[in-house]
This record gives C-alpha cells, sequence and structure tokens, in this order.
C-alpha cells in the first residue's frame, strides 16, 4: 500500500465536468453535438467569477432554439469568450419538456481550469 | 336494495366477490396478489376471499349490510393468472372502488389492502405485487415536495447523475469528528453527504450538536469550492413533534435537504413531513430501513415496488432503490421497474419488469432514485449505464475507504462519474468499457488511481433472493 498523500487546499470547482482536464476542441466539439442530438436548446452564459454561484449568469444574446450546428455554438462561446474575457462561459442545452437543462458546463474559466 | 331479504350464516366469498366478467373502471384502485393458498381451497374462492377482506366482507352475514350498497362498495377479484415458475401460486387481480378510500392517504389504502387480510387463515401466504392507483386519487396525493427537477435547479446540477456518501462509523463518532469526515467529502468533490439511518440522537451525538457541525461543514465546502452541497440532515424522531422541532431546527441552519425513514417511521410520519418541506422550501430524503422484512419473501408481504409508488404519493425526493451492482438484493429489470415507478410521468404494463398495471402518475414530480450499498469507483460504469442522469449514486466504503482519506476518495468518485458521463455522451458502450474509460481517467487523477487499486478485487456476486416470476427452463 503507497504512502498516504495529503489532499491539496480545495479548488474552485464548477459543476459538471470540472474534475477532468480542460477539454480539448475535439472533447468540446463531441460534448456539443450530444446537447444538440438529445433535441434540447443550446445556451450561452457568462458571468464574473465572484457572481458564480447565483442561479442567474448573464445570458449571452438568446437561446440558440433549433439551432443543430455545433460550429454556430463553439462560435458563439468563443464570442462571448472574446467580449468578456475575465468571465467564466458556459454551454447549457434547456429541455423544454422537463422545462429545466438537460446539461450544463463551463467552457471557458476565467484565469484556466 | 329492496326486495333482497336478509339470511344469516356463512356463504362463500366467490358468490358475492368472485366477478369474472367485471371489466375494471378507470377510476378503480387495482391490485394483484400472488397467493398460496391452503390445500383444498378453490382458487377463485381464495381470491374472493381476499378481495373481501380486504374491503367490506368479513366472514359471516351482518344485518347491517343490507342498509348499504355492497355491490358499490365491494372489491371484485376479476382475474386469476398462473406464477409462472410456480404450480402453487397464482395472482389475483382486484378491483376496489375508489370511494372506498380517504382522499390522500397511503395510510387508509394500506390499511385495508394489506390489513387483517395477510393473516387470513384460508390463504398460507399472501403478496401483494403491484397496486394501479387511479390518476383521480394521485391527484388527491401531495407527492414529492420539490421533485426531480426542482432539485437540479436549486443545486444547479446538471447533465449528470449526484453523488452522495454516508458517513461511518454509523455509530459512535461525536458531532466534531463527524462534521470533520463531511467537510472531507464535499469538499473533495461529493454533492451529498448522509446521515446513516440509525443515527438519531444517541448519546454519543446529540442531534442539534450534528445539525451545527455539519452545517458548518457544508458552508465551508461551499464557499471553497463554489459548488452547491447538502446533508441529509436525519430529522427521524420518536415523535411527530420532535421530528418537526429537528425539521425546524434545519431550516434555520440554512440547510437544504433533510432525511426521514419511511417505514420505520411511518406513513403518517413521512406524509407530514413532506407536507412541511414543501411548504418550507427544504429537499427530503427518504431512507427504507425495514423494506426487506416486507419486500425480500418472494411469496408473503409487499413488493417494493408497491412501496415505492406508496412514497411517491406520500412524499420524499429521493429515495434508495438498491444499486444491481453493490452488496445489497436488487434484480436489475425489477430495479428498472421500479425506477420507472419513481421518475417517469406515465409507466406501461411490462411483466418483463415487473410491472403489472400501467400507472398514470399526472403531473405529480418525480423521485430521485438513490443507489446505495456497496458501491466504489469500479462500479461507476454500471451505475451510470443503468441509471442514467437522474440518479444520486451513495458511496460510503467507496469514498470514506480510500487510502489517502475522504477527500480523495470523493475525488475519485467525481472523476469516474464525470469521466464515464463523459465517454457516455461520446456514444460510448460505458458498461462495456469501463475498465477503459476509468483507466484513461485515472492517468489524470492520482486519486482514481489509488482507488482502483485498491478495490479492484471486491465484488458482491451473490445471486439474488426475489427475482421476477419467470419460467424455469
Amino acid at each position: 500500500m503507497p504512502e498516504t498523500q495529503a489532499y491539496k487546499t480545495t479548488e474552485r470547482r464548477s459543476e459538471t465536468f470540472s474534475y477532468l482536464p480542460p477539454m480539448t476542441p475535439e472533447r468540446m466539439r463531441k460534448q456539443i453535438a450530444y446537447l444538440i442530438g438529445r433535441g434540447w436548446n443550446p445556451a450561452v452564459e457568462h458571468t464574473e467569477p465572484e457572481k458564480s454561484f447565483s442561479s442567474f449568469w448573464y445570458l449571452w444574446k438568446l437561446p440558440f432554439f433549433g439551432e443543430k450546428s455545433v460550429d454556430r455554438i463553439l462560435a458563439e462561446l468563443e464570442a462571448c469568450h472574446r467580449a468578456n474575457p475575465g468571465h467564466h462561459v458556459r454551454v447549457l442545452g434547456y429541455d423544454n419538456f422537463t422545462q429545466s437543462q438537460g446539461t450544463a458546463f463551463v467552457v471557458y474559466r476565467a484565469g484556466g481550469h | 336494495m329492496a326486495g333482497t331479504t336478509y339470511q344469516a350464516g356463512v356463504k362463500d366469498y366467490a358468490k358475492t366477490y368472485w366477478t369474472p366478467d367485471y371489466l375494471p373502471l378507470d377510476s378503480d384502485l387495482l391490485a394483484v396478489f400472488k397467493v398460496v393458498t391452503q390445500a383444498g381451497v378453490p382458487r377463485e374462492e381464495a381470491a374472493a376471499a381476499v378481495a373481501a377482506e380486504s374491503s367490506t366482507g368479513t366472514w359471516t352475514t351482518v344485518w347491517t349490510d343490507l342498509l348499504t350498497d355492497l355491490d358499490y362498495y365491494k372489491g371484485r377479484a376479476y382475474r386469476i393468472e398462473p406464477v409462472p415458475g410456480d404450480p402453487n401460486a397464482f395472482y389475483a387481480f382486484i378491483a376496489y372502488p375508489l370511494d372506498l378510500f380517504e382522499e390522500g392517504s397511503v395510510v387508509n389504502v394500506l390499511t385495508s389492502l394489506v390489513g387483517n387480510v395477510f393473516g387470513f387463515k384460508a390463504v398460507r401466504s399472501l403478496r401483494l405485487e403491484d397496486v394501479r392507483f387511479p390518476l383521480a386519487y394521485v391527484k388527491t396525493c401531495g407527492g414529492p415536495p420539490n421533485g426531480i427537477q426542482m432539485e437540479r435547479d436549486r443545486l444547479n446540477k446538471y447533465g449528470r447523475p449526484l453523488l452522495g456518501c454516508t458517513i461511518k462509523p454509523k455509530l459512535g463518532l461525536s458531532a466534531k469528528n463527524y462534521g470533520r469526515a463531511v467537510y472531507e467529502c464535499l469538499r473533495g468533490g461529493l454533492d451529498f453527504t448522509k446521515d446513516d439511518e440509525n443515527i438519531n440522537s444517541q448519546p454519543f451525538m446529540r442531534w442539534m450538536h450534528r445539525f451545527e457541525f455539519v452545517m458548518e461543514a457544508v458552508r465551508k465546502a461551499e464557499a471553497e469550492t463554489g459548488e452547491r452541497k447538502g446533508h441529509y440532515l436525519n430529522v427521524t424522531a420518536p415523535t411527530p413533534e420532535e421530528m418537526y422541532k429537528r425539521a425546524e431546527f434545519a431550516k434555520q441552519l440554512g440547510a437544504p435537504i433533510i432525511m426521514h425513514d419511511f417505514l420505520t417511521a411511518g406513513f403518517t410520519a413521512n406524509t407530514g413531513l413532506a407536507n412541511w418541506c414543501r411548504e418550507n422550501g427544504m429537499l427530503l430524503h427518504i431512507h427504507r430501513a425495514m423494506h426487506a422484512v416486507l419486500d425480500r419473501n418472494p411469496l408473503h408481504g409487499i413488493h417494493f415496488r408497491v412501496l415505492t409508488k406508496c412514497l411517491r404519493l406520500s412524499g420524499g425526493d429521493h429515495l434508495h432503490s438498491g444499486t444491481v451492482v453493490g452488496k445489497l438484493e436488487g434484480d436489475r429489470e425489477a430495479t428498472l421497474g421500479w425506477v420507472d415507478l419513481m421518475r417517469e410521468a406515465f409507466v406501461p404494463e411490462n411483466r418483463g419488469r415487473g410491472i403489472f398495471f400501467d400507472q398514470d402518475w399526472g403531473a405529480m414530480p418525480g423521485v430521485f432514485p438513490v443507489a446505495s450499498g456497496g458501491i466504489h469507483v469500479w462500479h461507476m460504469p454500471a451505475l451510470t449505464a443503468i441509471f442514467g442522469d437522474d440518479a444520486c449514486f451513495q458511496f460510503g466504503g467507496g469514498t470514506l475507504g480510500h487510502p489517502w482519506g475522504n477527500a480523495a476518495g470523493a475525488h475519485a468518485n467525481r472523476v469516474a462519474l464525470e469521466a464515464c458521463v463523459e465517454a457516455r455522451n461520446q456514444g460510448r458502450a460505458v458498461e462495456r468499457e469501463g475498465r477503459e474509460i476509468l483507466t484513461e481517467a485515472a492517468r489524470h487523477s492520482p486519486e482514481l488511481a489509488i482507488a482502483m487499486e485498491t478495490w479492484k478485487e471486491i465484488k458482491f456476486e451473490f445471486d439474488v433472493v426475489d427475482k421476477l416470476d419467470v419460467a424455469h427452463h
């Protein structure tokens, strides 16, 4: 049995996928394709890191209802990130049947992952 | 009815209660029992006796029968079916008129359906296999105080199952040491920790002390991770008054969720607490201690799918469902059957999963199934595949037993979960490729690598005792 190791000081996290290494563009593309494939409506949100605990982040434009293009969503995420470089940016999938979100995860973390 | 005359004496139940031509109404409450009779009792007579004894009948005719419309109020045995694989048993289907039951009272329904009839001498054994609650009755019950979607929105957790851990040892820790264990789990990456069901308010740790230290741990872990966290504060208590007192204190401390044991405490307490949770914006986790006493014997008792339905009606946001893969009993298809009953809006009849009736839940919110009991990182691929996103995976030793402690154990659980979810979303066969998926993820997580090394040999491959009824080959 290897020696006990100290667990690091707690890091800020951001829910789903924030315990995995930062996503490469290829991995990101697959997750957005999944979201769209489930029939969810993609949307982009962003926030100053200090306000990230709130339920409500800034909504980037409007949800992209019916959007089927992964490239379009990736482009919107990047545009949101450029316009708000110090912000967290997340993508989410609105599920209008459950009236909730099918998934949501942070794509750009302020200050890196 | 005018013209009917009173004749004292005992007559066959079947004369009144066996009605094979009856077509059940949408508003009838339907039940199916598995019956084994005493020698020499015809099946129709036994089925009719069960219908009678669980509704209007008694062993002899009484004159007051004629003061009411017994034909309206009586339960009716309307169908008999053989039980596949068991020549001694048969299924008896019984329809009860809705007016036999008080609105919004699973207590009243159970008192009739599984009351005196279970001790009835003419049957050797009796098991309530399934109940169809008519939508008209469902609408009279409060149901889950919040439901799956409200819980996700409150806790900001989307696109993955939730993760929890039951704090161990289950008895004997002091409040501050207990809070330490909670803090470590939550800061490592779990969403929830849980009081063990046995933890109420014992001399080694009184409830108020536990609540205070645990909530300090929850708040600190939230502040550090930036994620929302909770601990199921067990408010199960010797009296309802004491239960509400503990719930109120949990609310005062800002706890998002409390917990209750619905069978040992009883449905009256549970329904009351669920109503309190609805009025106070509190999530309610339900543990099921005592269920195996009622549901494990394949020939006698109450099937867990019935207890599941009763709990959804009575109210709870989480309910322990079994894991299929861990240390506790649970057949896969049967488990999927009652998991559907927790979560779905409409569950169609499906004998392959032990579902005897269509069940329409209307707009009643769903319950999170909680997979708990002997699970660890190696089970994560199977759990993800079996349960999907709307479930809570509840570890114990699988977090706390990590060689580096709770935080590392929690971290390993979370990495394993997220790796499985990512792989599933990519279209990979998570269960079959589980080993590769976890091995890849462990390359970036020494916490996961050590967890996989620690538990690589543990399996729980005993045969299930309570299997679905199928013909033996």
